[in-house]
């Protein structure tokens, strides 16, 4: 094999060296120079990226951009990176969300920059090792090391409640994620010595071990998911996050769990996939419906986007065990759509947080009389996250609605409430918030977006548009995984 | 002329990005100019195409590939016909004029051009809709066209009334959306793609396959998909029980209710059925289920008409009924008469609504027909023109709504499927109620004393001619739109487009008699409902120009009937509190118990408890005093030397 420029450990690596460079800056005295740093890293961490996409072969499901090197001989542990087409758009979406993170805290964090700004750009670069890794114990160590930042982000700058959140997640977190590193030491023997994820795929495992491995896998993936009933830590958790947290945590981290259900639960365990998926698809199915409902009531404006995330997550997973290319497609474009999306939401709260510091919708009320730009973002976003044909929401859905009838008519009627319930509670809320006269003095002062602000919206509802209207280029780098995925998942391996 | 077809949707998307994007920096008259010049653009390129496809030419093909995955591919692609190049015309005919007419409503808001953007938008979106060569752009179309309803029925945004009902008809619309993505979704799964030809040709193949959605109970897919279909158009067409957010649509400004809650976007849904008429044909029930629907809207909604004060009302519900009317057409597989009535309704009630807001403003926002009258001395060509329309709306041989209106009366008579006789009995008897409330706004609103305030009436005056200009010319086909029922409705005019079963020929069989339009008049008045209809303007003329106290004393003696009709039957209220209330009190107790008692309380904190009293009862032994641990040395040494010693 001829020697190919290691791209992706310089995806990886890249932003980590930043996020170091951006921490040595040090006290708020340098927060100038600590903000460019880590902006030049990020976009840097972007352009890097896009050869990724660019001379990617859509029609092999083999991993491209490999790299392999002995890590712990002893244990055969390798650094053992490559994307496929189920890594590579998610790597490219955590790319695009770094730099927008940076632009959302550039001027509202105001103290212990260089930490906040290096503690974003150091976890972009573990999420992206987590998606490019092809070892289990490499994957290992990524996956539990993204928590530390995101523990920091919360528990540091985060609301009053930061503590109390921060834990929340942490454990909760960690408790799914020991599970499966039993997982991971039961196949290292079954294997005979391997930690090669690829390897695992081809592993014949009685029926019983794979239900094991399974929901041992499950607990980690469905906590990170999240799926309802281990749901709860998240909206607590985005409710003290601050903007960027929130945003990182919905457009990036939940997808975690979602990428490890593709490239571990349904490829080592298709037999116990198939045998559990009446119960993984009602749990899905709670969540878009219990959760569309509990979402409906909620009077804070974050945890309403919060409950939101997991009703959409809900698609996600749903998506997964229908087993047909609709369901499975449109589970990876819901995944993408909903970074873009969830984001989107999140940094417009973020904006009007900003201004009045409060999260409530019953504190706003006549917004668009005083920032309406900002209110026509808002309307784009609420109808994206309402499924709006033409903007990213409704494609993923769509997919997974047209591929869960196949399945069941009745799976189909409860995830496609989805449009009734989803309009119901994001466009209520944005009526109370957005519309109606200016309600108080509060109100009476705002100001509409700034430049930044309008920069970083302008490319989400960019984004949010042209996967509504053209995702033929996001589903074609996928066709040739999926396709291959899906018959290795429909084959027993008994 | 593939050019021409992209020119059709994209020139006022283009108008819309300007006027939306750039409005602020080229002001109002620009914006207007701008958007009005390329709807114009739009309009010329749908008669070149019209009168293209007069010869012959149609088209199917797709523009690009929206998606593929597994084996289907999904097309953005226009199919261009008789039905579409004719909804091509009317909606953007319509929408021209209302570009213009908008001119001299909103000229002093401060959202000029935003509302101009919006129309545009509008504009765009309608045409993606009926352009459409797919189920899936229909629906792309379809969405699109309710946010924009949305956005303009909210347009004054600071008026909790205005706000509240954007809401409510994009819910209502969501719940019909549900139906028809389901439609779609077994569209898709039984015929593999979402491409119309394709979908039309195998379906006559699948009318035997059945589909067990309650175990035990099997259904005709064809059925199925039908009913789920037409859920949608009772959602977007305000069919009953899915239609009322039409009403408390009216909260948006006079244009749009004109353009989109009367002419275009409403008729989106029987637009769908006359153009899925390959499938409708083979399911009898879910025929006989629309008849049924819209014989029931048609005529309790225009029962409501009669005893609503508030003109732009009056004129809502009397699209509801007309709407019923269209919906009654479809079930009756008259398809080119439902689809001709759609095209004098466009006519004839666009003029009714910009006629109201002409009256509107002459009145200063007041929108009560109580405090009007007298109006046709001040008003001469609002007057006449909306005399016209209202001739139109009744019925009265020569004018449009006369043809239209005749031909689906008499298709339901000759139909022949379950539910024929209800819904003939409405469409007959709400020829009466049709003339009578129609006459009673015209008389109202015209004729008699004037109502007004003093200061109100110090200021009458015709409305400008951006305003007058634009009911003179939709006038023109208010009257003479009908005469050309002969090759619409009974000729081959829709050729291939729409595709009737021989055994429900009722618009042959009608054609069979058709001798040209003299002979329909001369025979009609012999008809019940010609004289239906001169009874309902007699009744409104006795009864709101000579009698005028019979009114309150009808009024008094049936409060119980008239506290129903002005309330609607209560259906606001049902669904107020069945559905919103309902889903609020579930989430509540979803949330309140499910989340925060049960998860989070019982098994997250549970959990954590427990932790917490292990930990407390375990603490006791590591306190951290050393004599604690000596002690304990102690007893321990005790305890294991007593063991040993025994």
């Amino acid at each position: 094999m001829s020697f190919e420029f290691p791209l992706l450990s310089l995806i990886i690596w890249l932003p980590i060296v930043f996020g170091i460079a951006v921490f040595v800056t040090g006290d708020d005295r340098n927060a100038h120079l600590a903000r460019w740093i880590s902006l030049v890293g990020s976009v840097l961490g972007l352009l890097v990226a896009l050869p990724l996409y660019t001379g990617f072969d859509s029609t092999t499901s083999t991993m491209q951009f490999v790299e392999s090197h002995i890590w712990f001989e002893r244990f055969n542990v390798n650094y053992h990176i490559g994307v496929d087409g189920i890594s590579m758009p998610l790597i490219l979406l955590n790319c695009f969300i770094t730099p927008l993170v940076i632009g959302a805290g550039w001027e509202v964090i105001k103290e212990r920059v260089s930490q906040y700004m290096g503690a974003f750009l150091v976890m972009s670069g573990i999420v992206n090792g987590v998606f490019a890794s092809l070892d289990a114990m490499l994957f290992y160590v990524f996956w539990e090391a993204s928590l530390i930042p995101m523990f920091l982000i919360i528990g540091i700058w985060g609301g009053p409640n930061r503590v109390y959140a921060a834990i929340k997640f942490f454990l909760y977190t960690l408790l799914g994620s020991l599970l499966m590193l039993i997982a991971f030491i039961y196949l290292y023997q079954t294997s005979g010595g391997s930690f090669a994820i690829q390897d695992y795929h081809q592993l014949a495992i009685p029926l019983i071990p794979q239900i094991l491995i399974f929901v041992a896998f499950l607990l980690a993936f469905a906590v990170k998911v999240p799926m309802w009933p281990v749901h709860t830590w998240l909206p607590d958790a985005h409710v003290e996050a601050p903007t960027g947290g929130s945003v990182v945590l919905a457009a990036i981290l939940l997808k975690l769990g979602g990428y490890g259900f593709l490239r571990f639960s349904l490829p080592i365990a298709p037999d116990a996939s198939h045998f559990l998926a009446d119960m993984m698809i009602a749990l899905s199915l709670i969540a878009v419906v219990y959760i569309g409902l509990i979402a409906l009531m909620q009077v804070d404006m974050k945890k309403l986007i919060a409950y939101s995330s997991v009703a959409h997550m809900g698609f996600v997973t749903l998506g997964f065990f229908l087993f047909n290319s609709y369901g499975l497609e449109g589970a990876m474009v819901q995944m993408i759509s909903h970074g873009f999306i969830s984001g989107a939401m999140f940094l417009c709260v973020g904006i009007l947080y900003d201004r009045l510091h409060s999260r409530q919708i019953a504190d706003y009320g006549g917004v668009v009389n005083k920032m309406p730009t900002f209110a026509a973002f808002f309307m784009l976003f609420a109808m994206a996250n309402a499924g709006l044909p033409g903007t990213s929401g409704f494609v993923g859905e769509f997919m997974v609605i047209m591929g869960s009838i196949k399945a069941n008519f009745w799976y189909a009627f409860l995830a496609a409430t989805t449009l009734i319930f989803g309009a119901a509670y994001t466009l209520w809320m944005y009526k109370r918030v957005v519309f109606g006269a200016v309600t108080n003095s509060g109100v009476e002062g705002l100001e509409d977006i700034s430049k930044r602000e309008f920069a970083l919206l302008a490319i989400l509802a960019i984004s949010v548009l042209w996967i509504g209207v053209y995702p033929y280029p996001l589903t074609d780098v996928m066709h040739a995984t999926i396709d291959h995925l899906l018959i290795h998942v429909n084959n027993s391996k008994l | 002329m593939q050019k021409l077809y992209l020119l059709v949707p994209l020139a006022p998307l283009l108008g819309a990005l300007i006027a939306g994007l750039l409005g602020r920096f080229i002001g109002p008259v620009w914006s207007h100019r701008a958007t009005i010049a390329l709807v114009f653009v739009s309009l010329l390129a749908s008669v070149v195409i019209f009168f293209d496809v007069l010869e012959g030419n149609t088209y199917n093909g797709s523009v690009y590939t929206w998606l593929v995955t597994g084996d289907t591919r999904f097309e953005i692609g226009f199919l261009i016909d008789q039905l579409s190049s004719t909804m091509m015309v009317v909606v953007s005919l319509v929408s021209l004029m209302v570009h213009i007419y908008t001119i001299g409503y909103m000229h002093d808001d401060p959202g000029y051009q935003r509302f101009f953007s919006y129309i545009s938008l509008f504009t765009f979106s309608m045409m993606m809709l009926v352009m459409s060569n797919n189920f899936l752009q229909l629906f792309f179309g379809w969405e699109a066209v309710g946010l924009v309803s949305y956005l303009l029925i909210g347009f004054w945004y600071t008026r909790p009334t205005a706000i509240y009902a954007n809401l409510k008809a994009f819910l209502v619309n969501r719940v019909g959306d549900f139906g028809f993505l389901l439609g779609i979704a077994l569209v898709l799964m039984y015929f593999g793609t979402l491409d119309y030809s394709t979908v039309f040709v195998q379906a006559p193949n699948k009318t035997d396959e059945m589909i067990e959605v309650i175990p035990g109970i099997s259904w005709l897919v064809i059925t199925l998909i039908c009913i789920l279909l037409f859920v949608g158009a009772m959602g977007k067409s305000a069919q009953f029980p899915l239609h009322v957010w039409l009403p408390d649509s009216m909260e948006g400004p006079t244009p749009i209710s004109a353009l989109i809650h009367a002419a275009t976007m409403v008729t989106a849904g029987i637009f769908m059925v006359a153009r899925m008429s390959p499938l409708f044909e083979l399911s009898e029930t879910a025929l006989s289920v629309i008849l049924i629907v819209g014989g029931i809207t048609t005529l309790f909604m225009a029962l409501v008409a009669v005893v609503q004060n508030d003109i732009k009302r009056v004129v809502a519900y009397s699209t509801l009924s007309q709407l019923g009317y269209m919906t009654v057409a479809l079930g009756a597989s008259a398809y080119s008469a439902a689809i001709f009535h759609l095209m004098t309704h466009a006519f004839f009630k666009a003029v009714l609504f910009l006629g109201a807001g002409s009256v509107i403003i002459a009145m200063h926002h007041e929108q009560n027909m109580q405090k009007m009258g007298g109006l046709k001395n001040y008003m001469p060509i609002t007057y006449w023109t909306m005399f016209i329309a209202a001739l139109a709306s009744a019925g009265v041989p020569g004018f449009s709504g006369f043809f239209s209106k005749d031909a689906i009366i008499e298709a339901v008579h000759f139909a022949d499927i379950p539910g024929t006789g209800f819904a003939y009995f409405c469409v007959l008897v709400t020829v009466f109620v049709t003339a009578l409330y129609t006459f009673r706004l015209i008389f109202l609103t015209f004729h008699g004393q004037t109502r007004m305030d003093a200061h109100t009436k110090e200021h009458l005056h015709e409305s400008p001619w951006v305003v007058t200009m634009p009911l003179i010319v939709l006038a023109i086909p208010t009257i003479a739109a009908g005469w050309f029922i002969g090759s619409i409705v009974f000729g081959d005019y829709f050729n291939s487009a729409i595709h009737v079963l021989p055994q429900h020929n009722a618009i042959q069989k009608l054609g069979a008699e058709f001798n040209g339009i003299g002979e329909m008049m001369l025979h009609a008045l012999s008809t019940a409902p010609f004289w239906l209809s001169m009874a309902g303007i007699f009744t409104a003329w006795y009864l709101y120009t000579v009698r005028t106290d019979i009114p309150g004393k009808v009024k008094a003696y049936f409060g119980s009937v008239y506290n129903i009709l002005d309330r609607k039957y209560y259906i606001d209220e049902l669904y107020s509190w069945l559905f919103a209330g309902g889903s609020r009190a579930l989430g509540t107790t979803l949330w309140k118990y499910g989340d925060i008692k049960v998860i989070d309380g019982f098994f997250v904190n549970g959990t954590a408890r427990v932790v917490t009293l292990t930990a407390t009862i375990v603490r006791h032994f590591q306190t951290g005093y050393i004599y604690h641990y000596a002690f304990t040395m102690i007893v321990g040494i005790f305890v294991i030397l007593t063991l040993w010693l025994y």
